[in-house]
Formats: structure tokens, C-alpha cells, sequence
């Protein structure tokens, strides 16, 4: 088969399935449901691995699909976009969704709604293809747009929570934010470059490099640094960085397996594709690779902070999202785009299985989430616990994991940067490496290890202890542990140093920070033999330490500290105020609203048009009635009572002179108007 | 075919629903029913005579189409002259889809007078289909008027409880503003050595100063009719008090007369004037976008949220117009009034379906009430998943037809001025915002209130009509290039007649 058909049919499948599942969710049966979407999904996922393995031996493809809008010289179209970096995204985006997918069948086994479940997964996985295969810009944007509204419509799957609803509406909007960006600089790209289609404006950027714009007054800006930066809000959007990243935890709202299917692995990587898609625009400006680097940066230092006082073991996983975003956006703007793809693989693997494990634990607790109310669950649940221990060596970055290679890489990309504010990444990022093993394995210690704590949670009967979950939700675990275990071993090679990237990523010759850590790679193995002698390996060893210490050696020690950091505590559990500070800012612009509703527009313009209305009435009725008010109300509305029945009780309502006063005095107007417009003409026409 | 394109087709397409119109009031004694069945066949024949208007029209010539004309009244030299062009090309099959709509629609109600309720919206359709053929000053400017009667009738005699206060505004705002369009057009009359031919109209020389006055004569007929800022307080209530069908066609069809107007008089009869004052418009279609959104954002009423809503996005078909007058020249200027013109036939489409599902609602409960509702999901699944696609449209989402509106209109107002563009894309964060606090309480939550608790979902009337609804706007969303072509080659040359100074 022709590498085109191959594509098509890879976001096709899943969104025949979601189309098939969606409309007739009310008429199949669950099990139909189910099983054509799990179809839709494998049948991508074995596409994908077909369009990966050709990518892998030379093929690609850049063409059309359709004219979307063609005019003059206009012409957009939507196209598939083949590449290395396309086809891996495919296999990432397939596998992790199958897994889910099947995950999903045990997991929403006692929801009534599970075929609309199924139909918005495959829907997402769907649209997530096609934001991933697209060659153009226009196209990237649609997927955009419907990964988010898919992901609204999961974190609000249970609507009946008002907390849920919430969610929704503030992910929803927070993109929107994005979208805002995104979308003004898809449209700069658009007016300056006249076309979307990345090849073309990739061609025509060199060309544009130079260019400015008035941005600010008579200041001229470069217009290729204001496209990055509007580009790149777009991507803090969806890839939750501050300022806005507060819509992520929130998501947690979702059934477990969409958090680790949209807000974990694949939608919030999104903003990662793009910006690396978009690399050789990127590379042009300095400016906006220091932006990103500095927020991707402050992202992972100070979420990784918040997922040591959180309690909810979602959401602890959610704020170890947040950082190892952090983590890769800091590598895009260090132009390490190949080390951020790499983790972003890496993550996508190893998070997705640590929120499966942390939503089999759930269903186990009775969907209780406090991890102070779990302990010792590694004697009921032991699949689940080595899955959370592969998942958590891998997230903290131990060696041979896949999480240490591509965490370790990164880090060392972005210290050889010299990017104005790599020197505040790179030391965010080694802080981050001690928070990172060390809220990991808090989790971890607290969730499997020590006394057994869940006599205090709700749904336990005295003496009842969880149990292992079915089947269905265990071998996804093992299906993700593999790689989240061994991918880093032998991606490594190929994805940083081997050229696997080819040219879908563009690095400017003085920004290649890859090659300059190369210059002491030598195999997978000796990387991690030699580990010890770097600080990154004891930063993380000294976090699994403390986190052993603090849970496992002296359980009471945690809440001494706490009461005794009282200032630093209530930041962080206000998670730094900014959902505060957001609520102010929506309720300051409801009440804007109100007010030009309530004071502009009903008090002051209707005011002024009723005050000027009833002077007009005021000398129009005395006028009228004095010409006559008898003629009007015997011809025109008796004549209309006749033909239109109730219509002429309404006319005569109106009939007390008013609207009649009106009308005399707008034609006289009128008259008026035109004769002076006579008088001033020295030359008229007259027919 | 050729002897059906031969058909006075124009003539047709407005005086067929008209004479459905008054057969239906004639025949209202008859019987009910039987009066019903004449029009139904009324509003399905004017759907049908929009067919071969679409498959006769030839996208590659700006020329009239479908041209009749003669003489009408030798008085003025004003002719009996009609025709279509891309402009008006898909208004004119807007306007009768929507109508047939709204005829469907009414036989849900239960209302009084069902047959002259029919009667006024046949009899409104055949005068629209005028307003956008008419080729003589004197002929629109009657059409115009006329149009007035049935939609006032309509609020005032099948309207709310406030309907009079509400009729009453309606008349006397657009009132003032279609004299002041009579007082231009015979300006223009009298410039043009006695034509009422509005392609006369768009050769002849205009000195500065008279283009200015009858510019902002234009702006301010065609921006009551709009509406625009600070001439909108009007729609709303008439939203309010309007039956559901009336809510449609205003919204739909009336609302875009205004814009009509704009792109049919002010650009190429007053280009001077036009660009010399774009930056006004401009700046109203902003105030449109940003501040009417935030009234919109304090609504309670679904149905003033989303007459305020339509406020909104008619400013973006303002700014689209406006601000490509004054577009750089690296961008394709005519991709902003091709984006204005988009947004208005999706517009049509979207702001009709917003009014039918809260009209579908408020047959269920009696309350336009957002604080009234919650967890209609429950009842009616089918219902929400309409909804939610039509509020989705009507935030913008990519897909559906709102979104090629205004991606274009964005584009252009990019090329216009950075922070133009800025403002209004503001509407993709305040548009969502309303768009989903209604959808998100009206649709998610448990059911508190009881008259929602043993509703239906929609019945097959009312599947069908929003299937067709849903048809159109994702049709055009996923694949514009149709209505492009249709309107490509007219917007060039309005643009080419808006680009060239006329005065002296």
C-alpha cells in the first residue's frame, strides 16, 4: 500500500470507530462499542508501526489530502506531513491509546456511560493523528482545537460534579488563551509568508528573518521572534506551562485513564510537537528560545514543589506532569529538540503507566485518592505496585530506566546551551532532579510501603482490604512497563546521535548542544555505568533517601516539618496563588460585563433614546392630533383589522398617536434634509 | 435545464413565497390544515427555485445573473430590474432554507393564528429574497421597508409578554434608519442624473465631502439593521419577545441586510469616503467584539446571550469588510470580505440553530432561563449533542462554518493592525466563555428543576431540522471551497470598485 492510503487510514480508523460508537451510543451494546473502537485504535496502531518501520528505511511523504480554501493565490490546504518525527509521534499516540483503550474495559466497567467514553477516546485519538500528521499549519490548528474539545468533554465526563464541571469549563478556557496566541501567529505567518504549508514557510523563513514590524509605536520588532512567542503561548497552553498550567491539575477531574491517555502522555505533549515541528522557525530567533527556555525552566521547579505537598495521588502524578513538561520545554529552548522528543517518548510511556497504576490503586481503594489513607497496598495489589515502581525508577530518572537517559541527556543539552537563561534552566533542572525522586517516591513509600492506613477511608468495611484489579487493567500495566522500563536503553542511540530525526528538526550550527554531548557518549550502558560520576545520580539518589527516611523510617516527621514551615506551606498549598488570582481577574471582568450591560447600555444609551423619544413623541402627538388622529385610526387600521385579524388589536395598542407621531416627524425630517441638500447643490438634477 | 434557467428565476425565488403568502391568508378560513399544506408546498417550492439558481450560476463571471428588468416607474427611471451575483447568490438560498425552517418549525406550536403565522414568515421570505436581488435603488429601498411589516408583526402579534414595547423599538430604530437611507439614495439619484440604477450608482463620480455624508448615512441605516454599537439595545429585547421563528429570521436573515448593505452600497458606491472612515467602522466592530461580549458574559436569558452573541459576530463581518479595505498589499485582500461574507451565511446558520434549540427548550419548560436548567442531558441526549455542536460553532471551532469566518477575518485584520487583530480574536477566550457558562449549566448537573424532569428529547421534526442545521455548518466548515467560488470572482471586482478613488 501507497504510504498515503497507509495514512489515511491511520486517523481514519479511530474516528470511523468514534463516529460508529458516538451516534449510535444509545443503540449498540456496550461490548460493540468497546470493541469498535479498541478496532479503530489497533488498526492505527498497526498502521503506524508500518508507516514507522518505512519512515525508518528512508520513505517519507509530504502531500495534500484537500483543498480546504483555494483562492487566487490563497491556496490552504490539508496534508499529511510524513517524517521521522510524524511517524513517531503516530506510534506514541496508537500504542498509548490501545493501552488505554483496553485499560478502559476494566476501568469504566460499572459506568453506565461507557460507549460515549469509547466514542470520545477514539475521537480524541483520532484527532491527536491528526494534529501529529499535519503539514500545514491550518491543519495543526483543527487538531488543536478538537484534542481540547475532547478533553473538555472527559474532564467533565462525571458533569454531575460540580467540581468536574468546573474543570472542564477552565481547561476549555485556559486553552482558549492559547488558542488566542496560536492562532495570531498562525495568522502573522499566513499575511507574511502567504501560505501555511510548513515546507513553504520553513523555505520562506530564512527570507523573512530579517524582517520587523511595528509592534509597539515606532519601535520595531522582529517579526519572526513575535511569531515564535505567539506560537509558543499556544503550546504553554496546551503543554501547561505558568501562567497557564492551572487548568492541568484540575483535569484530574477526568476518569483516570483519560488522564493518562490526553493530560499525561499524548495532548499535553502537543505543545512539545509543535514547537519542535516549527523548529527551523524557532532557530531564527534567539529571543524566543530564551522565552521558552526561561518558562519551561520556572515550570518544572516550581510545579515539582507542589507535588510534594499534595496529597491526592492523581494529582501528584498531575504535578510531576507538569514538571517533566517543564523539563522538555526547557530542552526546546535550549535547541535540544531531539532530547526533548526523546523524553517526551520516554514520559509518555512512563506516566501513562504511573496513572494507570495510580487508577488501578483507586478502583482498588473504593476510589479513595489520599495516599495518607493507602499504605501497604503491595501485599494486595503486587502487579499494580511493580508497575508503580518501574513507573516511579523511570520518573525519578534511575539508572537503566528509560526516564534516566532521556532526563540525563536533556540535562546535559541544556547545561552546553548558550542560550541567554540556560544558566537559571540548568539549575532549575538539577533542583528538579532531587524534587522529582523525591515526591515520586514519597508516593510511592506512601501508597505501597508502611502501616496499612485505609481503615480511614470511605467504602472500607472494618477489616476489608483491597484487592488486585481484573485483568483488563492489568496487562496494560505490563504492556507500558516494558518500555517505560528498557525504551531509553535503545532509543537513545538512534534518537539523539543516530540521525534519526533526519531533517524534520532544524538546529542552527551554533545551537547544536546535541552534538556537543556526544563528544563523551559512548554506549547505553557506559552512560549508565558511569552515572555515579555525575551529581545528577546523587541528586537523585539523595531524593529516593529522603523520601525513604521522611515516609518509611519516621511517618510522623513530615507533619513536624510542615507545622513548622507554616509561610512556605500555605504557598504551596495555595499552589501559589494563581487560581486565586485568576478568580479575581474572571469575576473583575463579569462584573465589567454587568456593568456595561446594566449601566451602559440600559441607563445611558436606552436612557438617552427613550428621553430623546419622548421629546419627539411629545411634539409629534400634540402635532398629529391636532392634523388628525381620526383619519389614521379609521383607514389604516381598520382596513388592516380586516385582513389580519389580531394583528390590528396590536396596531391599535400602538395607536394613540404615538408611533404615527413618529413617523410624520421622520418624513418631515427627511423632507427637510433633502431640501436643504437642494439648496446647497448649485447645479440639481431633476428627472 | 436550459428552459429552466431561462425562467425569471429571480422574480421567482420572490414572488412564489409571496404569493404562497397570501394563498395561505386566503385560505385560512378553508382549514387549518389545509392552509398548512399550502405552506409547506410554499417554502419547499422557494427552496426549490433556489436549486437551479445554484447549478445555472456561473462562478467565473462578476456580472449579474439571472438578469430581468424593466420599466417601472418612468417617473424616477426607476426599473422593475433584479439579479444575482456571488453577493447575493447565497443569501438568497440562506433565506429560503431558513424559511422552510421556520414553516416546519411553526406547526409545533400550538399558538394563535397558525396560518397567518406562516403567512408573515412566506411573505417576509419573498421580500428578502427582493432585498438581495434587487438591482434599482428605488426597488430595494421598497423591499427594504416592506420587509419591516411581517418581522413587526410577527413580534408584536405572536411575540412575548413585553411584545409591543419590543415591536414598537424595532420599527422605530430601523425606522430612522432606512430614512436616512431614502435621503441618500435619492442623493444618489439626483448625482447619478436621475438613475435608480445601482450600477449607475457605482460608476458615477462623487466629490469628497458628498461621498462622507452619504457614507455615514449608510453606516447609519445599514448599522441599525446590523446592529452596531451603540444602535444595538433594540435586538436584544426584540429577541427576547420574538417567537421562536421570528428569533431565526431575525437573526439569520435580518441582521445581515446591514451587512448587505455595506458591502452592496458603502464599499463601491462611496469607496473614498469608505476608506478614508474605515478606521471607524473598525473600531465600532471592535467595541461589537469585545464589549458586547461581555454583556453577553452577564446574561441570565439564553435567548438576550445569544442575540448579544449575534452582536458579536456581526461585528466580526464589519472588521472583515473594513479592515481589508486597508490591507497591506502582501495578503489577499479579498479573503477578508470572502471571511466577512462567510461568517454571515454561517451566521445564518448558527444563530438559527442556537434560537431553535432554545426555542425547543422553552416549548418544554416556558423559561428562557439559564438558572432554570441543568442536567437536560440526562433527558434529552440527543438535544445536547446538538447543542453542543452548535455552541461549538458558535465559539469558533475549527470544523465548523464559524471558523472559516472568522480565521479569515482574523487574517486580514492581522494585515490591518496588530492589536485590531489581537481585540478581536479576543472572542475565541469571551465568546467560549459565554458560549460555554450557558451550555455547561443548561445541559451538565443533575435535573433540579421538575417541568424538566419528564421531558422528551427531540422529536423527528425536530431531528430533521437540526440535522439540516448541523449539515450546513459542518459542510462548510470542512469544505468552504463551494461558497468560495461562488463568491470569489463578485468580491474581487466590489474590491476592484473599492479600491478606485471617485470623486472628481
Amino acid at each position: 500500500m501507497e504510504l498515503r492510503e497507509l495514512c489515511l487510514i491511520v486517523p481514519l480508523a479511530p474516528l470511523a470507530a468514534a463516529i460508529v460508537a458516538g451516534l449510535l451510543c444509545r443503540v449498540i451494546p456496550r461490548s460493540i462499542a468497546t470493541l469498535v473502537c479498541i478496532l479503530g485504535c489497533a488498526v492505527a496502531f498497526v498502521a503506524s508501526a508500518v508507516v514507522f518501520f518505512d519512515v525508518r528505511a528512508g520513505a517519507s511523504f509530504d502531500g495534500a489530502v484537500y483543498t480546504w480554501v483555494a483562492s487566487g493565490a490563497t491556496l490552504i490546504e490539508t496534508g499529511f506531513l510524513i517524517d521521522p518525527l510524524s511517524s513517531l509521534m503516530m506510534l506514541v499516540v496508537t500504542f498509548v491509546s490501545l493501552t488505554v483503550h483496553i485499560y478502559a474495559v476494566g476501568y469504566m466497567r460499572d459506568d453506565a456511560s461507557v460507549n460515549r467514553f469509547f466514542a470520545y477516546i477514539a475521537l480524541f485519538t483520532a484527532s491527536m493523528l491528526i494534529l501529529v500528521m499535519s503539514n500545514n499549519f491550518i491543519q495543526l490548528f483543527f487538531g488543536w482545537e478538537a484534542v481540547g474539545l475532547v478533553s473538555y468533554l472527559l474532564i467533565g465526563f462525571w458533569h454531575e460534579r460540580p467540581t468536574a464541571r468546573a474543570a472542564a469549563t477552565k481547561a476549555f478556557l485556559v486553552n482558549r488563551v492559547g488558542d488566542l496566541g496560536l492562532i495570531l501567529g498562525i495568522g502573522l505567518i499566513f499575511v507574511s509568508c502567504g501560505t501555511l504549508d510548513y515546507a513553504s514557510v520553513f523555505r520562506l523563513a530564512n527570507e523573512t528573518s530579517g524582517a520587523t514590524f511595528a509592534l509597539f509605536g515606532a519601535s520595531e520588532s522582529s517579526l519572526l521572534s513575535v511569531i515564535c512567542i505567539l506560537l509558543f503561548v499556544g503550546a504553554m497552553a496546551k503543554s501547561a506551562q505558568i501562567p497557564l498550567h492551572v487548568w492541568l491539575p484540575d483535569s484530574m477531574e477526568g476518569p483516570t485513564p483519560i488522564s493518562a491517555l490526553i493530560h499525561a502522555a499524548t495532548m499535553v505533549t502537543a505543545g512539545i510537537f509543535m514547537v519542535a515541528r516549527v523548529s527551523p522557525l524557532f532557530e531564527l530567533s534567539e529571543t524566543a528560545l530564551s522565552f521558552v527556555l526561561v518558562v519551561g525552566a520556572t515550570s518544572s521547579l516550581l510545579m515539582g514543589f507542589l507535588g510534594i505537598v499534595e496529597t491526592d495521588i492523581k494529582r501528584i502524578v498531575a504535578y510531576s506532569t507538569l514538571s517533566q513538561l517543564g523539563y522538555m520545554v526547557a530542552a526546546l529552548g535550549a535547541s535540544a529538540y531531539s532530547a526533548a522528543i526523546f523524553h517526551l517518548t520516554t514520559h509518555a510511556f512512563f506516566k501513562a503507566l504511573l496513572f494507570l497504576a495510580a487508577g488501578s490503586v483507586i478502583v482498588g481503594m473504593h476510589h479513595e485518592q489520599d495516599v495518607r489513607r493507602m499504605g501497604g497496598l503491595r501485599k494486595y495489589m503486587p502487579v499494580t505496585a511493580l508497575a508503580a515502581l518501574v513507573g516511579s525508577l523511570a520518573l525519578a530518572g534511575v539508572p537503566f530506566f528509560s526516564g534516566f537517559y532521556s532526563k540525563d541527556a536533556l540535562i546535559e543539552a541544556v547545561a552546553a546551551s548558550g542560550i541567554p537563561g540556560a544558566g537559571f534552566a540548568s539549575f532549575s533542572l538539577l533542583t528538579g532532579v532531587f524534587v522529582t525522586a523525591f515526591y515520586t517516591f514519597r508516593m510511592y513509600f506512601l501508597v505501597f510501603h508502611g502501616k496499612e492506613r485505609f481503615s480511614a477511608a470511605h467504602g472500607f468495611a472494618p477489616g476489608e482490604t483491597p484487592r488486585e484489579s481484573p485483568p483488563t487493567m492489568t496487562f496494560p500495566l505490563i504492556l507500558l512497563a516494558v518500555p517505560s522500563a528498557a525504551i531509553g536503553y535503545f532509543a537513545i542511540e538512534p534518537m539523539l546521535f543516530g540521525g534519526f530525526f533526519r531533517d524534520a528538526i532544524a538546529t542552527a550550527e551554533n545551537h547544536a548542544v546535541v552534538e556537543k554531548i556526544l563528544a563523551h557518549f559512548t554506549t547505553p550502558l557506559e552512560m549508565a555505568m558511569t552515572s555515579p560520576a555525575s551529581g545528577v545520580f546523587w541528586l537523585t539518589l539523595a531524593g529516593v533517601a529522603s523520601a525513604a527516611f521522611l515516609y518509611l523510617m519516621r511517618p510522623t516527621l513530615p507533619a513536624a516539618l510542615r507545622s513548622r514551615a507554616g509561610v512556605l506551606v500555605r504557598v504551596l498549598e495555595n499552589k501559589y496563588y494563581f487560581d486565586a488570582l485568576y478568580k479575581a481577574f474572571g469575576d473583575g471582568v463579569r462584573s465589567v460585563g454587568k456593568f456595561l450591560w446594566l449601566i451602559v447600555d440600559t441607563r445611558v444609551i436606552d436612557g438617552t433614546i427613550d428621553a430623546a423619544a419622548r421629546g419627539v413623541r411629545w411634539i409629534g402627538k400634540g402635532l398629529w392630533q391636532s392634523i388628525d388622529g381620526g383619519v389614521i385610526d379609521g383607514i389604516f387600521v381598520g382596513g388592516s383589522a380586516r385582513a389580519v385579524g389580531a394583528a390590528s388589536r396590536f396596531l391599535r395598542r400602538l395607536q394613540s398617536g404615538q408611533l404615527a407621531g413618529y413617523a410624520f416627524f421622520m418624513i418631515a425630517g427627511v423632507c427637510a434634509m433633502l431640501s436643504a441638500w437642494f439648496f446647497t447643490q448649485t447645479k440639481g438634477f431633476l428627472p | 435545464m436550459n428552459v429552466v434557467f431561462d425562467w425569471p428565476l429571480a422574480s421567482c425565488a420572490i414572488w412564489l413565497p409571496i404569493a404562497a403568502g397570501l394563498l395561505v391568508l386566503a385560505l385560512s378560513p378553508v382549514g387549518a390544515s389545509f392552509a398548512r399544506g399550502v405552506a409547506l408546498a410554499g417554502a419547499v417550492l422557494g427552496v426549490l427555485v433556489t436549486v437551479p439558481l445554484y447549478a445555472g450560476f456561473d462562478t467565473t463571471t462578476a456580472s449579474m445573473q439571472f438578469v430581468e428588468s424593466r420599466p417601472w416607474i418612468p417617473l424616477f427611471n426607476s426599473a422593475y430590474a433584479l439579479g444575482v451575483d456571488g453577493i447575493s447568490l447565497p443569501f438568497v438560498i440562506l433565506n429560503s432554507v431558513i424559511t422552510l425552517v421556520v414553516v416546519i418549525t411553526s406547526g409545533g406550536r400550538a399558538g394563535a393564528r397558525p396560518a397567518q403565522y406562516d403567512a408573515a414568515f412566506l411573505l417576509m421570505s419573498g421580500l428578502m429574497n427582493g432585498i438581495f436581488c434587487a438591482l434599482d435603488g428605488m426597488l430595494f429601498y421598497v423591499f427594504f421597508e416592506a420587509s419591516l411589516i411581517p418581522l413587526y408583526l410577527i413580534i408584536g402579534v405572536w411575540g412575548g409578554p413585553n411584545r409591543v414595547r419590543a415591536a414598537y423599538r424595532f420599527i422605530l430604530f430601523t425606522l430612522a434608519g432606512s430614512l436616512l437611507l431614502l435621503v441618500a439614495f435619492i442623493a444618489l439619484f439626483l448625482i447619478a442624473g436621475g438613475s435608480f440604477s445601482i450600477a449607475d450608482w457605482h460608476r458615477v463620480s462623487i466629490d469628497e465631502a458628498t461621498q462622507t455624508w452619504i457614507f455615514l448615512a449608510f453606516l447609519a441605516a445599514f448599522g441599525v439593521k446590523l446592529p452596531m454599537w451603540p444602535l444595538h439595545t433594540w435586538l436584544p429585547e426584540a429577541h427576547v419577545e420574538a417567537p421562536t421563528g421570528g428569533s431565526i429570521v431575525l437573526a439569520a436573515i435580518a441582521l445581515k441586510l446591514g451587512a448587505y448593505g455595506f458591502l452592496r452600497f458603502s464599499l463601491p458606491i462611496v469607496p473614498d469616503a469608505a476608506r478614508a472612515l474605515s478606521w471607524l467602522v473598525v473600531a465600532l466592530s471592535l467595541v461589537a467584539v469585545v464589549y458586547i461580549g461581555l454583556v453577553a458574559l452577564a446574561q441570565t436569558d439564553m435567548k438576550k446571550l445569544v442575540a448579544y452573541s449575534s452582536i458579536a459576530h456581526m461585528g466580526f463581518v464589519t472588521l472583515g469588510a473594513f479592515a481589508a479595505l486597508d490591507a497591506g498589499v502582501t495578503f489577499d485582500r479579498t479573503l477578508g470580505v470572502i471571511g466577512a461574507l462567510i461568517q454571515m451565511v454561517s451566521h445564518g446558520i448558527v444563530a438559527a440553530a442556537m434560537f431553535y434549540c432554545i426555542g425547543a427548550l422553552y416549548d418544554r419548560t416556558h423559561s428562557r432561563q439559564i438558572a432554570d436548567y441543568g442536567g437536560v442531558v440526562r433527558v434529552m441526549p440527543k438535544f445536547s449533542a446538538f447543542f453542543l455542536l452548535f455552541s461549538m460553532a458558535n465559539i469558533g471551532m475549527p470544523g465548523t462554518s464559524s471558523f472559516v469566518g472568522e480565521v479569515l477575518v482574523i487574517f486580514a485584520a492581522l494585515e490591518y493592525n496588530f492589536w485590531v487583530a489581537l481585540a478581536a480574536a479576543l472572542t475565541l477566550v469571551v465568546g467560549a466563555a459565554y458560549t460555554l457558562r450557558m451550555y455547561q449549566r443548561v445541559i451538565f448537573g443533575e435535573v433540579t428543576n421538575p417541568a424538566l424532569s419528564d421531558v422528551r428529547d427531540v422529536d423527528r421534526r425536530e431531528f430533521a431540522v437540526l440535522s439540516l442545521l448541523a449539515l450546513g455548518t459542518l459542510a462548510i466548515g470542512l469544505y468552504p471551497q463551494p461558497l468560495i467560488d461562488v463568491l470569489r470572482v463578485s468580491v474581487d471586482e466590489l474590491l476592484r470598485h473599492a479600491s478606485a478613488a471617485k470623486f472628481f
